[in-house]
């Protein structure tokens, strides 16, 4: 068994409560009790080494997160940098979409083009439920991708904002740069930062609740609209 | 007060039920049967690489439970310094008062529900209904056996018994009494139906101040809590609230972050069948201006130290809670989930159920043989559970148990006449003379026995009779 370092002192975090009666205690020493055949000097270190692949190559990076993200029925263009800007405004045209989230922190040059009345927001001076549920959309960047997964990593930097803003409203237009993207799921975990929040998504909301058959569409954003960026225009 | 799995029939009872309900088992079998092919093509894409992350997931999973003690120590100090309150409950009744206590210190008297297994084992709902608290199930599945007052069949999929038509029904009479109500003229396009649970449940979204959660999984190193969901209910409640409440297992816990890489490829493609589930969330303690300020972990036991003890049975707690067991068990697929009596059916259920509750009543002990032992569970698990192994296991136990008396003697009787060719002989040539007049329902104890097996037909003479005679006939 391994050695417990046994009580907590106070910090400058949360709080740890053991319920009424002690049942920190108690559930730790039933742990214990129930692992008296773990040799004492086993060692608590991972011994062994992974084995498994980083990726599954199948083909050209990009390529593959198109058409995964085209599997979960996403609508995906790839792009060029100078074209950014006209893409973005184009997108959200087809949408209809007239008051669009932004997180404070998006690169002023992505809206050059765009019409649509954009509410910033921040931790600083967030928009409330009720604004973003007025809004026909938002526009972020991500953190990381997965081409084998079509998955979109946000971990909430300058770009991509409160987890909110990309859940209320119903269309998600997402701006990925092509160096943003990994391979497979390994490489992107090892990219990220577990003490920021992330909300990993896989195309638009979804359900498999009715006959066990994929239904797009519920309760996050219900369009998922990815542009993928290739710098060398 | 919801629907309980207390005081339901033992499996081979309910079982004989279920298995005559034909519209269920026309559900079942198309829904598991969908299901396996997703799974099968998604895991096939992985190749060798497999069975690789699966040996790993075992892996960190055995060697997570074997220094359980020093993971939970570690995550209770890694979530309290990233801002999250740690409270530990014993039991359902001492995590229920927690729960309890925690939302009447918001002043708020409801609470919306991302679907949890944990909470659904403490019948947290329950509870909370006593103490004047309305918990909303978010989840569609868990929804619509909420609004239905009905009993989860399935670990991922709640309502998996249910056809469209039946879930369309259930919105109609049903949503209403909750909320907003489904719009007239509702159809069974699973689309109507998934918009209709979006407008049902949107405004309690927004208004929500209180959310109650369990996890995936809960890393150690960084205090991070994981949550995979499909539908983007998990996210609003994780999200849009001030305050969560986390209920999860102590055996929830991997050691490091890096652990995810693994259990988030094994994760969706066995039990969705997907590449990737539409959303997961990650949160470590409180984030700044980013979601609910004020965050609780609540560690649960209620039983899973019994089952730690068992060195066989204790890999039952490696489960990642996916499903993929249920989907291709060829029990769970004719009775249904229901049949299990407990919130874990099928062939995992089988093993955690009885360990969790102890085996003290005919319908725990009933579990463990409610399997033919195949196989197939262990084949799809992907954290390598050898189910067949812990249910023979727990037959043991229920064996060497009181109430076994007429079988062990009936066994006892047969190895001394299968152990002597004369005493063999003599019962051979007795039971070939009266046929036809050997009961095939024995009374009274007995009974049980006979009447989950059939008795084939006695023939006229044995082998050993006929090649005797042929010997003889033939002159050798």
């Amino acid at each position: 068994m391994s050695g417990a370092s046994g009580g907590t002192s106070a910090g400058t975090g949360g709080r740890v409560r053991g319920g009424a009666s002690g049942s920190r205690e108690r559930v730790l020493a039933r742990v214990r009790a129930a692992l008296a055949d773990v040799p004492a000097d086993e060692p608590v270190a991972r011994s062994w080494e992974r084995d498994y692949a980083d990726s599954h190559a199948e083909g050209d990076t990009l390529d593959v997160l198109v058409d995964r993200l085209l599997d979960y029925k996403a609508l995906v263009e790839r792009v060029s940098s100078a074209e950014l800007p006209d893409r973005i405004a184009a997108a959200l045209e087809r949408r209809g979409a007239t008051r669009v989230a932004v997180p404070e922190g998006a690169p002023g040059e992505w809206f050059a083009s765009v019409t649509a009345r954009r509410l910033a927001d921040s931790p600083g001076s967030p928009l409330s439920v009720a604004e973003l549920d007025a809004c026909d959309g938002v526009v972020t960047g991500c953190a990381v991708a997965v081409a084998e997964t079509g998955t979109i990593v946000l971990d909430a930097g300058p770009d991509q904002g409160r987890r909110a803003i990309t859940l209320v409203p119903d269309y998600h237009l997402c701006v990925v740069r092509a160096d943003q993207v990994v391979d497979g799921v390994p490489q992107a975990v090892r990219l990220l930062d577990p003490a920021r929040p992330l909300t990993w998504i896989s195309g638009p909301s979804a359900t498999s609740d009715i006959e066990l058959n994929r239904v797009e569409g519920v309760h996050g954003p219900r369009t998922l609209e990815v542009l993928i960026v290739e710098s060398a225009d | 007060m919801s629907a309980t799995f207390l005081g339901l029939p033992p499996f081979p009872e309910a079982a004989r039920t279920a298995v005559g309900d034909s519209r269920t088992r026309q559900n079942l079998h198309k829904a598991t049967r969908t299901i396996r092919g997703k799974r099968d093509a998604v895991v096939g894409e992985l190749g060798d690489d497999w069975q690789r992350l699966r040996s790993e997931g075992e892996r960190v999973k055995t060697h997570t439970l074997r220094h359980l003690d020093h993971y939970l120590e570690q995550l209770e100090e890694s979530v309290r310094r990233a801002g999250g309150t740690v409270h530990w409950a014993a039991d359902a009744a001492e995590a229920n008062a927690i729960v309890t206590r925690l939302v009447r210190e918001t002043g708020e008297t409801e609470v919306v529900k991302v679907k949890s297994m944990a909470t659904q084992e403490i019948e947290l709902n329950n509870a909370l209904e006593a103490a004047g608290i309305t918990a909303y199930e978010t989840d569609l599945a868990e929804l619509i056996v909420q609004l239905g007052d009905d009993l989860p069949s399935h670990i991922l999929v709640p309502a998996i018994h249910l056809g469209r038509s039946q879930i369309r029904e259930i919105f109609l009479d049903q949503m209403s009494e909750w909320g907003v109500p489904a719009p007239e003229g509702l159809t069974d396009d699973p689309k109507a139906l998934a918009e209709a649970a979006r407008v049902h449940l949107r405004e309690l979204f927004l208004r929500a101040k209180v959310a109650v959660s369990g996890a995936n999984f809960a890393v150690a190193d960084s205090g991070t809590l994981v949550v995979l969901e499909s539908e983007g209910n998990g996210r609003m409640c994780l999200t849009l609230p001030e305050t969560l409440i986390s209920v999860v297992g102590i055996e929830k816990i991997v050691p490091t972050w890096s652990d995810l890489e693994v259990f988030l490829q094994l994760l969706p493609r066995s039990s969705t069948g997907e590449r990737m589930n539409p959303y997961t969330s990650t949160w470590t303690g409180v984030a700044p201006g980013d979601g609910p300020q004020e965050f609780h972990l609540v560690l649960l036991d209620n039983g899973r130290t019994d089952v730690l003890a068992d060195t066989v049975g204790r890999q039952a707690l490696r489960c990642i809670r996916c499903s993929a067991c249920l989907n291709i068990c060829p029990v769970y697929e004719r009775t249904g989930g229901h049949a299990y009596g407990s919130v874990y059916p099928g062939p995992i259920g089988a093993i955690l159920t009885p360990q969790l509750q102890g085996m003290a009543s005919e319908a725990d002990k009933a579990l463990p043989y409610a399997s033919s032992l195949c196989g197939a569970c262990y084949d799809v698990c992907p954290v390598a559970i050898d189910i067949p192994e812990v249910l023979v296991h727990l037959r043991e136990q229920v064996a060497e148990g009181p109430g076994h008396v007429g079988e062990k003697a009936m066994m006892a009787g047969a190895g001394a006449v299968f152990g002597s060719a004369g005493a063999l002989d003599a019962v051979q040539r007795a039971a070939g003379a009266v046929g036809g007049a050997i009961p095939r329902n024995l009374p009274g104890t007995a009974g049980k026995w006979t009447d989950t097996r059939d008795v084939p037909d006695v023939p006229k003479e044995s082998f050993r009779q006929w090649w005797n005679k042929r010997e003889q006939e033939e002159g050798r």
